[in-house]
């Protein structure tokens, strides 16, 4: 039988805030246990929360980038279970009116467009953390993480393939960063997803069973997670078997998913207004200021540096991924005045290259956009050829220099004088009669010999379109 | 100097013809010599109080005294107290001693008051009689044989044998009015969001205010004025400016208008208890006021309303009460639901675990729409009912309570009974209305108390009708036999 696979995502975005959601401990990571716990967080009694609107602010400006409906009244709710790194014994999300409801967003698979619906994101708390390891057989708790604010982004089950998934976890992930809600760090735990999976015959309406795969944090987990699911439904149900509803768990080391707890062994979690905080209101002044506040997203800035920079598909969604990068290209684009294409190239290239082995971010690269720009602007004005560049960029890449002073400093600038050119081939024609010969024998291929012989003479810097007429001609007779 | 008003012993602060050392300490010596057997104070606070009140001496005499600098007070142990113990009158919260204090604890400090120690109270609130605190019930000092009512029991027998000059409540369904009612004090509880909740335990939440319990109207205006005020870490507070509840007693309430709801007046109503409610109406009316027959239709849902809502709010309150990182936990756990469950079970007492049972019931899958949401829709029209009846009333009369203090023991085993002592005082917090008690009389030897609601922030109306009766009454100047030396 052909089967369709049907997925629907629910993505956990870390709001980029300074402070909790409901009190005004930090949300820095990676500080000793236990000290970024304020009594709010440690759920001491009598404390109450207090709703941070930097993250209702974030939650907003989400739903206007996706188009959404923006509730102009949403509410908080206990969602109630027990758990030693919940330390309220509920935790504080929306439930039946979340801020942001219907949405969607664009991504492109194979060079189609496909529209994802977005059911609804709402504004949440994240739990603590359980440590399992070191405590002799005990479980230690660490409550820096309570309290941090959360959007949870739920897609309709609207995307077929592995591929499909990956792209709008890859489209939502630049957007969040774009908006600069979320710091898009995945390792850290700031961007996580769970996948909901089923299966149905192909052309059947009705879904199928689903398994949720809970907290996978990179787009590779979720490709193979995905694959790997799809695989065990279809074995199930091939050999006759049905899909149990269950939560299961993706283990990256072996690559499989298991099973973690069943529908009847999910709890009832006893969902009721908050009474601790007021309803949420977005008016409608709040909802125009924020929305000419949009930046540019990324769809929009990729069509615009197709036209405006004549650049390939591929090269303007590769450029724009990343609001920094896009901002990057841009300010190199204008430092070379204009060399768009070219620029592209060497960030596409020699930049990203020299990022990736050093494991740096486009904001740290020790190349400024500025520098960048404006080594690629002495190439375009033959100063220097693409090669010699190359070195360029290196000795730029260890220092602070500027690409004019290494050329002047390393004498590496380009011979284009036609006089100094013609004596040289002059000399090496006398030198290498036999080699003139066979060349106008018809074997042209000698031509390679002199353009080489005279790079190395010139360490390079010969203007190789000057060489090449030049040579040509004498050659020639 | 025990019976004296609070003007009269702030004057007499400021005179110097007493110290605030000298007056914390009587009313420390007069709580070790009457609470044994009274039991309204959990924990006493007696070198700390001595400190701070030698700390109001200065500030009186330097000239700086306010009108409660030094006054010596109780505080209900629901509220925290950064470096005292507050147990909520609960095993759970024997061990727990707050980082932080409740802003209302903090705005009575810095109005100067003293605080002597912390009152006992039905554990987590939950309770009519003050029975069901882990440190043993409370006596009515008008009668030791009877409960003092609940849950702020503690504050009221301390405040009616004259321990303390003021102590402080919370009233979820009538916890301040109630045990205000059946001995013999003064009691009000202000509008929901005046008085922040911040650091006090919560019972249930959308309920829960604090207030002031005091010999008379005008010393509990005097206090409520002080714990009053918004609070930036109580997202429910209400932003306001703090009114004047002082200046406007004593004005003339000629042309009030005083609503008697039928519904209150009913069958149910024993004769004596209508009598006195009658009688105290009559004297309101003598000073002015005008009486009009009004309808709350809906109040009769108001206990079964309330016995939802409050349960599922506590439910969920008293999640956090896991033995994992305050309160008790039981010896040994052996894995983690072991330690839920016994630290839960050993920690709180039947009461606690009947609302927090019947608060998971009625939000659990498939009868979340029948009881949570009905009742909240109950609550709404309970809310309109008292809007309406607010357009054509100034004040709301009716008894506090069906009856006057019950014996010890007699309704602990009859949950229902219990929760229909509250049958007038429910809606008022359903509503988060303002409502009050006063003392107007006695049926066999027991306190009456008359119990007055006033609209949305009009606390200051209602204390002034307050005190203009007890400006033509003595009730409220009674001293239960036995405390008078």
């Amino acid at each position: 039988m052909q089967w369709e696979t049907v997925i629907g995502l629910e993505i956990h975005a870390q709001l980029a805030t300074k402070s909790k959601i409901f009190s005004g401990a930090s949300v820095a990571y990676g500080a000793e246990p236990n000290t970024q716990a304020c009594a709010v967080d440690l759920g001491l009694p009598g404390t109450l929360p207090v709703l941070n609107e930097q993250a209702v602010r974030f939650a907003v400006k989400f739903g206007l980038a996706i188009d959404a409906h923006i509730a102009p009244y949403s509410v908080f709710a206990r969602k109630n279970y027990f758990y030693p790194d919940l330390p309220k014994g509920y935790q504080t999300s929306q439930f039946d009116l979340p801020i942001v409801g219907l949405g969607e967003i664009d991504i492109i698979v194979d060079g189609e467009t496909r529209t994802i619906g977005v059911t609804r994101a709402h504004l949440e708390e994240d739990a603590g953390k359980s440590l399992h390891e070191d405590y002799h057989g005990m479980t230690g708790v660490d409550l820096n993480r309570a309290g941090t604010p959360l959007l949870e982004i739920v897609s309709e089950p609207d995307m077929r393939s592995a591929a499909e998934a990956v792209a709008y976890v890859k489209t939502l992930h630049s957007l969040v960063q774009y908006l600069g809600i979320c710091d898009g760090n995945m390792q850290e735990g700031s961007f996580r997803c769970d996948v909901n999976i089923s299966m149905r015959p192909m052309g059947q309406e009705e879904f199928g069973t689903r398994a949720e795969i809970k907290n996978l944090n990179s787009f590779r987990f979720i490709e193979k997670a995905i694959a790997h699911e799809v695989e065990r439904q279809i074995d199930l149900l091939e050999s006759g078997h049905k899909i149990v509803q269950e939560t299961r768990l993706y283990d990256s080391n072996k690559d499989e998913t298991r099973s973690m707890r069943s529908k009847e062994e999910a709890n009832d979690y006893r969902y009721f207004p908050d009474p601790d905080l007021l309803p949420v209101e977005i008016t409608a002044e709040l909802l125009e200021e924020m929305r000419a506040d949009l930046p540019e997203l990324p769809a929009a800035k990729k069509s615009r540096f197709q036209q405006q920079y004549k650049l390939s598909e591929y090269d303007a969604s590769v450029l724009t991924v990343q609001r920094a990068q896009a901002d990057y290209y841009e300010q190199a684009v204008e430092a070379s005045n204009g060399e768009a294409k070219l620029v592209a190239n060497w960030m596409m290239g020699e930049l990203s290259a020299g990022l990736n082995k050093a494991s740096l971010d486009i904001t740290q690269s020790p190349v400024s956009a500025e520098r960048l720009g404006s080594l690629v602007s002495r190439i375009a004005d033959q100063t220097i050829s693409g090669k010699i560049a190359k070195q360029v960029f290196e000795l730029m890449w260890s220092s602070e220099d500027s690409a004019d002073e290494i050329i002047e400093r390393e004498g590496l600038k380009q011979i284009s004088d036609t006089g100094a050119l013609e004596k040289m081939i002059d000399q090496l024609m006398a030198d290498n009669m036999a080699q003139v010969e066979q060349f106008r024998a018809g074997k042209t291929k000698m031509l390679g010999f002199f353009v080489g012989q005279l790079m190395k003479q010139t360490q390079g810097k010969a203007n190789p379109q000057e060489l090449n007429k030049l040579l040509q001609e004498k050659l020639k007779g | 100097m025990y019976n004296k008003s609070l003007k009269q012993l702030s004057t007499s602060l400021q005179n110097k013809d007493i110290s605030s050392v000298e007056l914390s300490q009587y009313f420390l010596d007069r709580i070790k010599r009457y609470d044994g057997e009274l039991n309204s104070v959990i924990t006493l606070n007696e070198e700390a109080a001595l400190q701070a009140a030698a700390q109001a001496d200065k500030i009186i005499h330097a000239g700086n005294a306010g009108p409660l600098t030094g006054i010596p007070l109780l505080h209900k142990d629901i509220f925290c107290t950064e470096g005292l113990r507050t147990s909520c009158g609960s095993k759970m919260l024997d061990n727990f001693i707050a980082p932080y204090s409740a802003t209302a604890v903090n705005k009575l400090t810095q109005a100067g008051t003293v605080m002597l120690g912390k009152t006992n109270m039905d554990e987590f609130a939950m309770g009519s009689s003050n029975e069901t605190s882990f440190y043993g019930a409370v006596k009515n000092p008008w009668d030791l044989q009877t409960v003092p009512g609940g849950s702020s029991g503690g504050s009221a027998a301390a405040v009616a044998a004259r321990l303390a000059p003021l102590a402080s409540g919370t009233d979820t369904g009538g916890s301040i009015r109630q045990p205000a009612a059946f001995c013999g004090i003064t009691g009000i509880k202000p509008t929901y969001g005046s008085v922040s909740r911040y650091g006090m335990i919560a019972f249930a939440s959308s309920l829960d205010q604090a207030g002031a319990m005091a010999k008379s109207a005008e010393d509990a205006a005097y206090m409520l004025q002080a714990m009053s005020g918004f609070d930036e870490k109580d997202s429910t507070s209400v932003d306001r400016p703090v009114a004047d509840l002082v200046s406007g007693l004593g004005d003339s309430i000629k042309g009030l208008t005083v609503g008697l709801p039928k519904e209150f007046f009913g069958a149910e109503l024993d004769a004596d208890m209508r009598d006195k409610v009658e009688a105290a109406v009559d004297t309101i009316k003598s000073a002015g006021a005008s009486i009009k027959e009004i309808s709350l239709p809906n109040i009769n849902l108001s206990v079964p309303a309330y016995y939802v809502v409050a349960p599922a709010e506590c439910s969920a309150n008293l999640s956090r009460f896991d033995g994992v990182r305050f309160g008790h936990r039981c010896d040994s756990p052996k894995d983690l639901e072991d330690l839920y469950k016994r630290s839960r079970g050993e920690g709180f007492g039947d009461e606690v675990k009947r609302r927090i049972m019947m608060g998971a019931y009625v939000l659990s899958a498939g009868y979340y729409d029948a009881y949570y949401k009905k009742a909240q829709q109950v609550r709404r029209l309970i809310k309109q009912d008292f809007v309406n009846a607010f357009k054509e009333v100034d004040i709301i009369a009716s008894a506090t309570a069906p009856s006057v203090a019950f014996t010890a023991g007699d309704k602990t085993d009859d949950p229902v009974s219990m929760y229909l002592s509250d049958i007038f005082t429910i809606g008022v917090n359903l509503a988060g209305l303002p409502g009050m008690s006063v003392p107007c009389g006695y049926i066999n030897k027991m306190p009456v108390g008359l119990q007055l609601i006033g609209n949305y922030y009009d606390e200051s109306r209602l204390l002034n009708v307050a005190h203009q009766y007890q400006q033509l009454t003595d009730w409220h100047t009674h001293v239960p036999t036995g405390f008078e030396e």
